[in-house]
Parts: C-alpha cells; structure tokens; sequence
C-alpha cells in the first residue's frame, strides 16, 4: 500500500514539474512568436491566450469567405451609433472633402490621407458578412482601401507589431496585430454595396477585419498609430472593448 | 472488512467533475450571450430586419432588438464571451485526455459499448419497462452500466459533445476562413447558431434525465461511487 502511494506521490511530482515546465517553455515560445494577445492578464487571460494563439497558427494566411453578388443583404442592419459630434457634423456639411487619415507612430513618413488620397492609391472590393458578437449578420460588398497599402506608403517600421486605430466617436478606438492589418481583406472601407459608404454603416471611413467580428470594424476611423506596444493606449489591453471586458481578440 | 466494489476509475471521476464545472459555465454563458438577440434564424445570415425563424419571448439585453417587452435587460457579453470560450477549452482539452485515455483503457469498449447480452430491443426495453415501474436498480445496476445508460452515454460523448463543438467552432469567423466546410455544410452561419442552441438543448435535456436518474437510482450511493470511485455491494449497505 505505502509502495503503491509512494509511487503515486513521485508520479504526481514527475507529472507537476513537467506540465509546469511546459507551461514556462510554452509561454517563452508564445511571446516570442507574438502569440499572446494584450488582454491576457486577469481571469480569462488563458482562454483568450488559447483562442489568440491556436487561430494565429489555423489562420495565419487564411481568407474570410467571400459571397456571390446574389447574396448581398437586401435589409442589413446598420446597429446603433453615438450622436454624431460637432466635428463630424461639420465635416459632413461639407461632404466629407475635408475628411483625413492620419497616419503616426512607427511609420518612416508621418502624414494623413485624404478620401481621395485613399482612392487614388488602391481600390478592393470585397462581398463578406459582417457578423456581431451578439449573434447577427449581414452580407454586403465593401469597397475600399487595403490597410496594407496605407501602411506601405507611409513606411513600416521594422519593430511594428500594431496598429492602433481611432474613431470620431467618443472614446473609441481599437487595435489588430500585423497579421491582421497586413490581410488582403482588411479594407479602409470607403464605398458599400456600390455606393458611397452610408454614414449609418461606418461612413465615410470604416476599419474593416472580415476574419473578426463587428465591434473590431470601428466606424468613422480619422487616426492610425503604429506601435510595438498596446501598453501606453488606455488602460493596456489594446482596445476600448477589452478596457469594458470585451475580449481584444474577436475572431470568435 | 468493509466490502467495496471499485466502479470508476480515477480518470473518469476527474474528468466527470471538471465536464460537470466546464459545462454550466458554457450554460450560463451560452444563456447570457443568447440573451443579447433572441431571434434565431435558418442560412447564412439573419437580423433585427430579416424575419426570425423563432423568437424566444424573453426581453433581450440590447435596445436594438425588437422584443415587446418595453425594457432593456445588463449586457452581461463581455465576461460572458470570455467564460464561454475559456470554458469550451477546458472542455474539448478535458474531453481530449479522457477519449485517448479511454481509448487506450478500453473503457469504451469494456464500460459503454453494449455487453453481448445487452444487443438487442428485448434487453433495451426491459431497462426502460424496469425505469417506468420504478423497479428498484438490481445489484448490476450498481457496478456496470445498463443497456440504456450506455446508449445514452455513448450518444452525449460521440454525437452530442462532436455536434456543439462544430457548431459551436463555425460561429468563429476566424475559423470559418480556415475550413469554410465547417460552416458551409451547415447550411451557413445562422444555421449553425440555431443547430447550437439546438445541440446544446438536448444536452440539458439529457442532463436533467441523467440527474434524475442518479436520483432515484440512489443518490448518495452513485454520487459516492463518483467521487470515491467505489460502489457500495448493495442498497442495504448504503
């Protein structure tokens, strides 16, 4: 019996040290291959790590499903908006002609775009659904910019591991990894369904990140910052959502 | 000496409690994000514009949706999300050890797969015939599973368990761009959240049987025997 149990105790000890020396050595490999996401303290720090790190593996070059034109939403849901503010406002009196996109942070020329600046560098168009964390979705065509191009013209640094951006709307900003901003389906969205894009839908400049769900295509996007840390934007989990407790990763 | 029968192997018991723990906090979650939009629709997309299949009369925690009920109930999303998926992990890692090792055991094919003797309607039958009289278990009843509970067993662990996780898996625009089959084949992305809801109905379903059962069956004797791992040789010795 003591055998038995002495065995057991050494078993459990072998068993301990091993699972805790692979959790050490997980976490090491994790962080150098930038698999662990801002929000990763707290208590749900480990299911976010694991939905951040398995779907960076599954999906690194992965495209969003596209839809058939015949597909297109005839009734999608613009969901609720902040009343607009008085720049927004002014702004929009003038049809958005004196619109800009900063772009800062770790990029080798500072400056901002304009939405024709934007249009004249690269157009894409996209017919993907737009899905919301609280279970709906819709399916519409996206026209606009890819992110990649925008960053490419204001010159990457090398030690860029986010972009951060932000809205006209009071307090909202967000943020992807490189991975994300660099897909070819991440589209600085300027025009919907063959048309401008509708003010209600993010117009006239909406983040969109097929692969992520709604709350991560902030609408009204007016600032780009490139950074190598999410540390220093609001209270460091890299998005006004994870500050609420809303998961930073939302491709899921 | 006292007489013990072993009747669940460690394995087993540690598994059972963490998928018992893993699974209400995937219910509680799963309930709190559904409240966000209780509309339920069929194919690939569906909202608060398009005509819902089903709608379940409970207000909802979004101003958005349309439910009747004149107010506005917490948005609880945020931790709700973070549970859920943390939860899922803990299950499917659970689920993972406890099918290998169970594999390798033979458990399956020793403990769940039906005995020869328990293979046919006649055997499954009289099971059901001995629950509906509410015959007292009979002393196998104590240290094997009948034909019954093994097919139930079987149905949560190979159907049930693989269905939620799929469905569950497609809801992930991530994932879907990865192995877009895994939502295509269900017929879309409001397909797949609707079968969720389903999936996960009947596993409450089976759920409320299952205590139930241990209920009647002895409920200090089955919940000893899952914790301890050791069956008691008959009701008299309880």
């Amino acid at each position: 019996m003591s055998n038995i149990s002495r065995r057991k105790l050494i078993t459990t000890g072998v068993v301990a040290a091993a699972g805790l020396t692979g959790v050490a050595v997980a976490s090491r490999v994790a962080r150098r291959y930038g698999l662990i996401p801002p929000d990763h303290c707290g208590v749900y720090g480990p299911g976010e790590t694991l939905d951040y790190a398995a779907q960076r593996i599954l999906t690194a070059h992965s495209l969003a499903r596209e839809f058939p034109r015949s597909m297109i939403s005839k009734s999608p849901f613009a969901n609720a908006i902040a009343p607009p503010t008085d720049l927004f406002k002014r702004l929009q009196a003038g049809g958005f002609s004196d619109w800009r996109l900063a772009v800062d942070g770790m990029v080798a020329h500072p400056g901002s775009f304009s939405l024709s600046d934007l249009k004249s560098l690269a157009v894409r168009s996209q017919i993907t659904e737009v899905v919301c964390e609280e279970g709906w979705s819709y399916i519409a065509e996206w026209i606009g910019t890819p992110l990649a191009e925008v960053l490419n013209e204001a010159g990457l640094l090398p030690q860029a591991r986010y972009v951060v951006y932000f809205s006209t709307e009071p307090d909202t900003w967000d943020s992807i990894d490189m991975s994300d901003a660099m897909h070819p389906q991440t589209l600085l969205t300027w025009g919907m369904n063959d048309g401008d894009l509708p003010v209600p839908f993010g117009g006239p400049l909406r983040m969109r990140v097929p692969r992520q769900l709604g709350y991560k295509n902030v609408k009204y996007i007016t600032r780009l910052t490139v950074t190598d840390s999410l540390k220093s934007f609001g209270k460091g989990t890299g998005s006004v959502a994870a500050d609420y407790g809303y998961a930073w990763y939302a491709g899921i | 000496m006292n007489p013990v029968i072993p009747r669940h192997s460690a394995l087993v018991r540690v598994t059972h409690w963490i998928t018992v723990l893993a699974f209400f906090a995937l219910l509680i979650s799963g309930g709190e994000i559904v409240i966000s939009h209780p509309r339920f629709y069929w194919g690939e997309v569906g909202n608060v514009m398009t005509r819902p299949w089903f709608t379940l009369p409970i207000p909802s925690s979004r101003s958005t949706v349309p439910t009747g009920y004149g107010f506005v109930m917490p948005d609880q999303n945020g931790w709700s999300r973070y549970l859920h998926f943390q939860a899922a992990w803990a299950l499917v890692l659970t689920g993972l050890i406890y099918a290998i090792a169970s594999l390798r055991s033979g458990h399956f094919w020793k403990h769940l797969f039906p005995a020869p003797a328990q293979r046919s309607w006649h055997a499954f039958w009289k099971v059901i015939a001995n629950y509906l009289h509410r015959a007292p278990p009979d002393e196998a009843d104590a240290r094997s599973y009948n034909a019954v509970q093994r097919i139930a067993y079987l149905s949560v662990i190979f159907v049930l368990f693989p269905l939620v996780i799929w469905t569950g898996l497609a809801l992930s625009p991530a994932f879907d761009s990865a192995f877009p089959m895994a939502v295509n084949s269900l017929g879309g992305r409001q397909s797949a959240r609707t079968l969720h809801f389903f999936v996960s109905g009947f596993l409450v379903l089976f759920l409320m049987v299952h205590v139930t059962m241990v209920y009647l069956g002895g409920f200090k004797s089955r919940m000893r025997a899952m914790i301890t791992g050791r069956a008691a040789p008959s009701r008299e010795r309880l």
